[in-house]
């Protein structure tokens, strides 16, 4: 199954300068009974958006005016700690999002956001610092990420960051493939090699 | 050339092919699977028109979603219900042994693979599940993976991961009365914080943790998801041999003993070297209590919560936030705060000794009364035990119930759900907001710890009730 292609974003941003963002803040335990993979964006960060009442929350920067159609949301350092679920990745790409921007980010939820096409790029603290900076100074601001050159820039000021990816991962998110076509071709081989295994039984 | 680690060892031997700048391939020996995170993967798989690799290797048990009261009955809540029964449909149609609702082996996936005999030294073991870490304890790797990662095990019984890099935690010296493993691994998360161990796969070590009984090694296990790790292990020793033998899937007769020959072998060079090494005093270390919202926001249980100068400046907001959702303020004392509500369970702390331990603590003493407590059994198979251990019948005695297996009020997707504002000392592995239910107050603590909330009704040293 193709992912979504990812080349250049050039788009504004959610701020969200909250540290530690757990997966149960991106997607609550009680969203997770469906079972396909739809629909979640309308729950994302659900405890903070909405009220008891299902209306929006005014302050959360999700129902902010200012902010809607980015396809970019910069958060504080560690997002995506806790639990595997898959589902908060599927919210944040099912929310319209293309990329999340943060300091630090928990191993699974960027092997996950991966695997859905949504990037994850990390920054240093000091630039993350100057994203919440310049958002806050204009909420209008653009945000350029460009995968081939692996940076991300600030368009208002110029001042650009470079970030890592490692090179298959790059390839995948760049042409859309997925890492299930790739084992998938390599069957025979992992047959062979699971004859080799210890084996007690 | 410089020595192993235990965790190269077992990677490296299970590496298909390295792909230059990019993830190993990973062969998987064991592949859990639960309701919650394996619909879209089977869909995916009807999708390719393809099966699965290798059903062997694979075991399903419903554990998130289900009822821990009248599990005879049809499920409730329709959601769930749906969830439950899609993965018996899954099962059958992929050919995919699952231990159903009601089956004598069903319960919480990690509390029955190791109980089983499944979980075995050196193995590779995936489930979409973070808590994956907690058979780590038997040394093998083992890690939580997303919904499209259970789809690739299944599709090919392998896995694209970037090898982490290697730490290694040792604990020395001897426990004071009353600090167990969960004190442990509380305390270690609170030194390193939640993002402590992102980026690295932990080996435990030193004398406590060898001196640790399997379920106190799981339980340690299980948590070093909370600090970022991508898992955490622990060598295996005679300690797990004797665990191990004689379970039902373990390898019997001339198999266990070349088993247990290989299982043997599967320890840290002398010469390794680790690319991080922490040592802590288990001497150092109290009953633990959490404050906050995340693992990391724990102290002892005789401290006070921090006070805002304590923290680093660009962590205020978020801690401030955090207290004000707990309904806590900077620099409070901890002990004799009033609590609500009490679980026991999950698969940090829902094991037979678990139950043991607080049972023998609860024992003579009466639940307080404006307490809440559900008391619930990580499988089939505990419940059982402690049925004929008597310790349902000490719990029952102190005015507590024991309930059915499930994973429960450790995230609140059946209808175990703590109610906004409440006060729960919880044995399980999460504090964030709602994690317990919406408005929920979780505060992580051992067995211990919970059950002398639960008799006096407000947060008390363990120490004192022994």
């Amino acid at each position: 199954m193709p992912i979504e292609k990812f080349t250049t974003l050039i788009s504004t941003a959610y701020p969200l300068p909250i540290e530690n963002v757990d997966t149960d803040q991106i997607i609550p335990a009680r969203f997770l009974k469906a079972t396909t993979k739809d629909g979640f964006g309308d729950n994302l960060f659900a405890d903070w958006r909405y009220n008891k009442d299902g209306s929006p929350k005014e302050d959360f920067v999700l129902n902010k005016p200012e902010y809607q159609g980015s396809k970019i949301l910069v958060a504080g350092k560690n997002f995506g700690s806790g639990s595997s679920r898959e589902h908060a990745a599927w919210a944040v790409q099912g929310y319209g999002l293309r990329a999340v921007v943060s300091s630090f980010f928990a191993d699974i939820f960027k092997n996950n956001a991966l695997n859905n096409g949504v990037l994850p790029v990390q920054v240093s603290e000091e630039f993350l610092q100057k994203i919440f900076a310049e958002i806050e100074k204009d909420p209008k601001t653009e945000i350029e990420i460009n995968l081939e050159k692996q940076t991300i820039t600030l368009k208002a000021t110029g001042e650009s960051e470079g970030f890592e990816i490692n090179s298959y991962k790059k390839d995948c998110m760049l042409n859309g493939f997925d890492d299930i076509d790739y084992l998938l071709n390599m069957k025979d081989e992992i047959a062979e090699f699971e004859k080799k295994l210890p084996s007690f039984n | 050339m410089e020595g192993k680690t235990l965790f190269d060892k077992i990677w490296d031997s299970h590496v298909v092919k390295s792909i230059e700048d990019g993830p190993d391939v990973l062969f998987i020996e064991r592949h859990y699977i639960h309701e919650v995170t394996s619909p879209q993967a089977f869909e995916g798989l009807r999708k390719r028109g393809i099966k699965v690799f290798n059903p062997e290797r694979v075991l399903a048990t419903p554990d998130h979603n289900i009822p821990t009261k009248n599990q005879h009955l049809p499920i409730k809540e329709e959601l769930s219900r749906i969830q439950v029964e899609t993965l018996k449909k899954n099962c059958e149609e992929f050919g995919v042994t699952m231990y159903g609702l009601g089956h004598p082996l069903n319960g919480i996936v990690h509390v029955i693979g190791p109980e089983l005999g499944l979980t075995q030294p050196g193995m590779t073991i995936v489930c979409g599940d973070s808590h994956t870490s907690t058979h780590g304890a038997f040394g093998s790797i083992a890690f939580g993976i997303g919904t499209s990662e259970v789809e690739m095990t299944l599709a090919t019984q392998c896995i694209m991961q970037p090898k982490p890099k290697r730490m290694r935690i040792n604990i020395e010296g001897e426990l004071e009365k009353g600090v167990t493993s969960k004190d442990i691994i509380l305390y270690i998360i609170s030194k390193i914080s939640t993002g402590g161990g992102t980026g690295y796969f932990i080996e435990f070590a030193g004398s406590a943790i060898r001196s640790l009984s399997m379920e106190a090694r799981m339980t340690i296990c299980n948590m070093s998801i909370e600090m970022g790790a991508r898992g955490g292990m622990i060598a295996p020793d005679e300690t797990t041999f004797e665990y191990l033998k004689g379970r039902d899937f373990a390898p019997k007769g001339e198999q266990w003993d070349k088993a247990v020959e290989y299982w043997k072998t599967l320890k840290t060079d002398d010469d390794a070297v680790f690319d991080k090494e922490l040592t802590f005093d288990a001497a150092d270390i109290e009953p633990m209590i959490t404050y906050g919202t995340n693992p990391g926001m724990g102290t002892g249980i005789t401290g006070n919560i921090p006070t805002l100068e304590e923290v680093d400046e660009s962590s205020q907001k978020s801690f401030l936030k955090s207290l004000d959702y707990m309904g806590f303020k900077p620099g409070d004392k901890l002990e004799g705060k009033k609590i609500d509500y009490v679980f026991v369970g999950s698969c940090t702390n829902g094991r037979i000794e678990d139950l043991r331990m607080f049972a023998n603590a609860v024992k003579g003493h009466k639940k307080a009364d404006d307490v809440v407590a559900w008391i619930v059994p990580g499988s089939h198979k505990v419940e059982k035990q402690a049925e004929e251990e008597g310790i349902k019948a000490i719990l029952e005695e102190a005015g507590f119930e024991l309930r059915q297996p499930g994973c429960s009020a450790c995230l609140a997707m059946n209808e175990d759900k703590i109610p906004a504002g409440m006060y729960s000392v919880s044995t399980s592995n999460r504090n964030f907001e709602g994690r317990q239910g919406p408005g929920a107050r979780t505060m992580l603590a051992s067995p211990l710890t919970a059950a002398a909330a639960a008799i006096t009704g407000k947060l008390t040293d363990p120490r004192t009730i022994l």
